[in-house]
C-alpha cells in the first residue's frame, strides 16, 4: 500500500485553512474575531481563507447582529468535517509509512 | 514533506483544537492561593464565632444567676446585638475571600495566557465563565433564600443547609465548566459535591467542611495543576 501526497486535500494545503478547520472541528461555532485572535493573522488574510473554504462548501457562515455590531460565526459543514477527518487520516498514514521505510 | 514536518503539522492541529475550545491558561498557583485564603478566612470565622459564643454564654449565665449586669460591662442587649451582627461579619469574610480568590485567578491567568499564547477573553474563556456562572448563580440565589428565611427572630430553620448547598453548587459549577478547561476540574467538582453531601448529613460542622472544600481541596488541585501544566 502506497499513499502518496496527492491524496492530501488540496483545500488544506494552506496552513491557515487547516488551522481554521481544526478550530471548527473542535467547536460547534466560532466567531470571526476570536478566530483572528487565536490564529494571530490579519482580517484580510483570514477573510480570504474563509472565503476559499466557503467556496469548497466546507464551512457555512452565520451572520447576525449583537446590538449594532455585526457578528459573523462560522460552522463546519458535514462535508467539511468529513474532508478534515480524511485529511488527518492521510497525514497519519503518511507518518506510519515513512516510519516503516 | 518530511516525517517531522508531518508530525509538527499534527501537533499544531491538536494544539489549536485544544486552545480554541479549552481555556488552558488557568494557573495552578491561583488554586493554591485560593485555598490558602479560604483557610485563613475559615480561621478568622472560627475565632469570631467562638468569641461571640463565649460572650453570649457569659451573658446568659449572668442572667440565670440573677446577677445584675454591671454597668461597666455592656448590657445583655448589646451581647445579643453582637451575636446577630455575627452573620454580617461572617458574610464579609466570605466576600473578601471570594474577591481575593477571583482577582488572583484573573491576574495569574492573564500572565499564563500570554505565556501560552491564548487570548484571555476569547471564545474558550467566555464559555468557561458562562458554564460556571449558571449553576453558581442558581446556588447563590438559593442560599440567599435559605439565609433570609426565618420563622422568627431567633429561628432560621435552613441555616445548616448553607454550607452543604454552597459546596454542592460550586461542585456542579466546576463539573459544568470542566468541558472548557483542564479535565482535572471535573474531579475537583465531584469531590466538592461529595463533601457537600457529607456536610448535609453532619449539620453544625459547616465551617469545617467549608475549610476542607474551599481550602484543602483547592490546594491539592492547584498543586496538581501547577506541577502538571504551569511549568
Amino acid at each position: 500500500m502506497n499513499i502518496s501526497f496527492d491524496k492530501l486535500d488540496k483545500a488544506f494545503e494552506n496552513r491557515v485553512r487547516l488551522q481554521i478547520m481544526s478550530v471548527l472541528a473542535a467547536n460547534e461555532r466560532y466567531d470571526f474575531n476570536s478566530l483572528k485572535d487565536l490564529l494571530g493573522i490579519t482580517d484580510g488574510n483570514l477573510a480570504s481563507h474563509l472565503k476559499a473554504l466557503e467556496k469548497e462548501e466546507y464551512i457555512v457562515v452565520h451572520k447576525s447582529f449583537l446590538g449594532r455590531k455585526p457578528n459573523t460565526n462560522y460552522e463546519a459543514t458535514d462535508k467539511g468535517k468529513k474532508a478534515f477527518k480524511s485529511h488527518l487520516n492521510t497525514l497519519e498514514q503518511l507518518i506510519k509509512q515513512q516510519k516503516l521505510t | 514533506m518530511e516525517e517531522t514536518e508531518l508530525q509538527n503539522e499534527l501537533a499544531s492541529i491538536r494544539s489549536i483544537m485544544e486552545r480554541s475550545s479549552k481555556f488552558i491558561s488557568l494557573s495552578g498557583l491561583s488554586g493554591i492561593l485560593a485555598g490558602v485564603y479560604a483557610l485563613v478566612g475559615a480561621g478568622a470565622a472560627y475565632k469570631i464565632i467562638e468569641d461571640a459564643h463565649s460572650k453570649l454564654e457569659e451573658a446568659i449565665l449572668r442572667v440565670r444567676a440573677q446577677e445584675p449586669l454591671v454597668t461597666t460591662t455592656p448590657s445583655f442587649n448589646s451581647y445579643v446585638t453582637d451575636y446577630s451582627s455575627l452573620n454580617w461579619k461572617l458574610f464579609a469574610i466570605a466576600v473578601i475571600v471570594l474577591i481575593a480568590s477571583i482577582t488572583t485567578a484573573i491576574l495569574l491567568s492573564i500572565r499564563q495566557a500570554k505565556r501560552k499564547n491564548q487570548p484571555m477573553w476569547g471564545s474558550a474563556s467566555r464559555s468557561l465563565v458562562f458554564h460556571t456562572m449558571v449553576p453558581l448563580m442558581a446556588g447563590g440565589c438559593l442560599i440567599a433564600v435559605l439565609v433570609f428565611f426565618k420563622l422568627n427572630h431567633f429561628y432560621h430553620p435552613y441555616y445548616g443547609l448553607v454550607a452543604p448547598a454552597s459546596l454542592i453548587f460550586y461542585g456542579l459549577a466546576l463539573v459544568s465548566a470542566s468541558n472548557f478547561t483542564f479535565g482535572e476540574v471535573k474531579y475537583l467538582g465531584i469531590c466538592e459535591i461529595i463533601l457537600g453531601l457529607i456536610a448535609a448529613c453532619l449539620p453544625g460542622h459547616g465551617l469545617l467542611f467549608w475549610a476542607l472544600g474551599f481550602g484543602l481541596l483547592h490546594i491539592i488541585y492547584g498543586a496538581r495543576i501547577y506541577f502538571k501544566y504551569d511549568k
